[in-house]
């Protein structure tokens, strides 16, 4: 078996039993990488000289007692590390290989933690789509069938996950990048609860909605990796001052008296039916596990997704205005007129989405058209937060599916963005709510146009800092359950 | 609904800072139409008398004690300066001219 197929909980016993080292381990997800990453294309910056280093180490003091001692990981593409560059998988930052100067608050809590960076992961430019189409390295593909997307944005995250390229990942979730592509590739992706960790060192693409979490092989793993990475970060002052629990204590394996919420409008015409049966079939099993279901109504759900396409765009353009050739990377030769210079750097290195999403931006936040968009969208993100706020005083989570449809094929949607963005249909109200979501396999079906087996995610939501509760739920199914078990063939 | 013409998005583009071909202005005129049109039904939302969010933590002016700090993994003034692509003079960057 390989060592790189091991769950963190399995490989930090093996570790500290003295069945295995750190260099083992990383090496063993180095030679897993080598072997199928021409395929999958989730790895973009390789950091192995380094991970190799830091594992001597930790294997020279021998010691394995710190939380994630010795457990290689990747990191998306727009987490900071001191000196391994990070290019947000885009021209704008690749041009010039950018080796940040610092290191973000969640790469340097893992490395405190004992955990070990083997490189970057593949997302779309500035984590912008949901397919890492956008990606200046071309997309990441699902090792499920290589012919689909990994889902995206932190589509690299999702396929190295679980294809065993490593044994967590790290991703981004602004508006479902990390629960799509763990439910397209079958990993397990927790969103968590908006200023649950935090965002320091990670470039920003929505600073209201963006979060910071992990994409693991189990939930239990992602219990084991949320207690490292979250808590208040002096450097980030949207970081909330709660306090942690021990979530990976906090598991249980059933729901005995635990109320879960089903709303009829995630379950709507156009979903994949196969899927949808698929998605039901897990919300049984979590009634078996002695959960209390209860049919619940999230009205405002169909305008999510516009409400996130008025918000983020806004925000892009005053985020990825710094990237003007001036700080950062990507410059031209035509250096006549400050101007025409900001405008040609920055006409030749955002990808097609990130200039639409830019003018989209600037289109909505422009005098005469911000009352009609960006403030009507903040006001109808008010009513999907009522939304929320009144289901969960009746239930205790909320169940449904992740998307209407499974992993597509690339290049399917390159000319409808609209089509593009429709994927995340069911992703956007926790987004707008701030609320903690995760995404858990709940079994395969066949594609609709081909004969490929494909995962199916079942979306568990909870209320704002619930996190507990929401672990508890998927660790519970997947103690009832061997989806999560299941590895591609590659 | 909305229709964006090409007059407009060469507009936008020049207050984002964005140099469009020709081309670019054709397909994005069509595209960001398209995206316009489907959160155009924002606009049947009755929101009288809703407040609008900006964000959920609750959370209001974070003030820091006002000492000075310098963490010793902190990046230098040279370490900053060193991931521009323009030219450094005395701890400067050299941008085009702004005329």
């Amino acid at each position: 078996m390989m060592l790189s197929s091991l769950t963190i909980t399995v490989a930090l016993k093996k570790l500290r039993a003295k069945e295995c080292t750190a260099t083992d381990l990383v090496k063993s997800c180095i030679e897993r990488i080598e072997k199928v990453d021409n395929t999958l294309n989730a790895v973009v910056h390789r950091n192995f000289d380094r991970a190799l280093d830091e594992a001597k180490k930790i294997d020279m003091k021998g010691d394995y007692s710190a939380p994630l001692a010795g457990i290689p990981y990747l990191a998306k593409d727009v987490y900071c590390e001191k000196g391994v560059p990070t290019t947000a998988c885009s021209n704008v930052l690749r041009d010039k290989q950018y080796c940040p100067p610092y290191d973000s608050t969640t790469t340097k809590r893992l490395r405190e933690a004992g955990a070990i960076s083997l490189g970057k992961s593949n997302t779309d430019e500035f984590t912008m789509g949901a397919s890492t189409e956008t990606s200046c390295f071309g997309p990441a593909r699902n090792p499920w069938d290589p012919t689909r997307t990994a889902g995206g944005s932190s589509g690299g995250s999702a396929a190295g996950v679980a294809a065993d390229e490593c044994l967590f990942a790290l991703g981004t979730d602004t508006g479902g990048s990390i629960r799509l592509p763990a439910g397209f590739c079958g990993c397990t992706g927790l969103r968590v609860t908006y200023g649950r960790t935090s965002r320091f060192g990670v470039m920003s693409m929505a600073s209201s909605l963006d979060t910071i979490g992990p994409l693991t092989k189990t939930v239990e793993d992602t219990a084991h990796v949320l207690k490292v990475i979250a808590g208040k970060d002096p450097y980030d002052g949207t970081s909330g001052d709660v306090p942690v629990p021990d979530y990976a204590a906090g598991l249980k394996n059933n729901l005995k008296g635990v109320r879960i919420g089903i709303p009829d409008e995630y379950f709507i015409e156009g979903i994949l039916p196969e899927a949808e049966e698929k998605v039901r079939d897990g919300i049984k099993v979590l009634r078996e596990l002695g959960a209390e279901l209860k049919q619940i109504s999230l009205p405002h759900t169909k305008y999510a997704l516009a409400t996130y396409y008025v918000l983020v765009p806004c925000e892009v353009s005053s985020n990825l205005a710094r990237y003007d050739g001036v700080r950062f990377g990507h410059t031209v030769s035509e250096r006549d007129d400050l101007r025409n210079y900001y405008e040609a750097v920055r006409g030749t290195g955002f990808s097609p989405e990130g200039k639409r999403r830019i003018m989209v931006g600037t289109y909505a936040l422009s005098a005469g058209y911000y009352d009609a968009y960006y403030r009507q969208a903040q006001r109808v993100r008010t009513l999907i937060i009522r939304d929320f706020d009144e289901a969960f005083r009746e239930v205790d989570l909320v169940a449904a599916p992740i998307s209407p449809g499974v992993a597509f094929t690339v290049g399917s949607h390159a000319n409808d963005p609209v089509a593009m963005y429709l994927e995340d249909a069911f992703m956007d109200g926790a987004v707008m709510g701030g609320i903690p979501a995760m995404s858990v396999q709940c079994g395969f079906v066949k594609a609709p146009d081909a004969d490929t087996r494909l995962p199916v995610g079942l979306q568990l939501m909870g209320p704002q800092w619930g996190e507990e509760a929401v672990l508890r739920a998927g660790h519970a199914y997947q103690t009832a359950t061997k989806w999560h078990l299941e590895k591609p063939v590659l | 609904m909305s229709t964006l013409t090409e007059a407009q998005v060469r507009h936008i583009a020049k207050l984002a800072r964005l140099k469009l071909s020709d081309e670019e202005v054709k397909k994005f005129t069509t595209e960001l139409t398209s995206i316009l049109a489907y959160v155009d039904m924002l606009k049947e939302v009755d929101t009288k008398n809703v407040p609008p969010t900006a964000q959920v933590t609750g959370l209001r002016s974070i003030l820091r004690e006002d000492t000075l700090r310098r963490p010793t993994d902190w990046p230098t003034r040279d370490e900053l300066l060193a991931t521009s692509p323009l030219p450094i003079t005395d701890h400067h960057i050299e941008t085009p001219s702004a005329h």
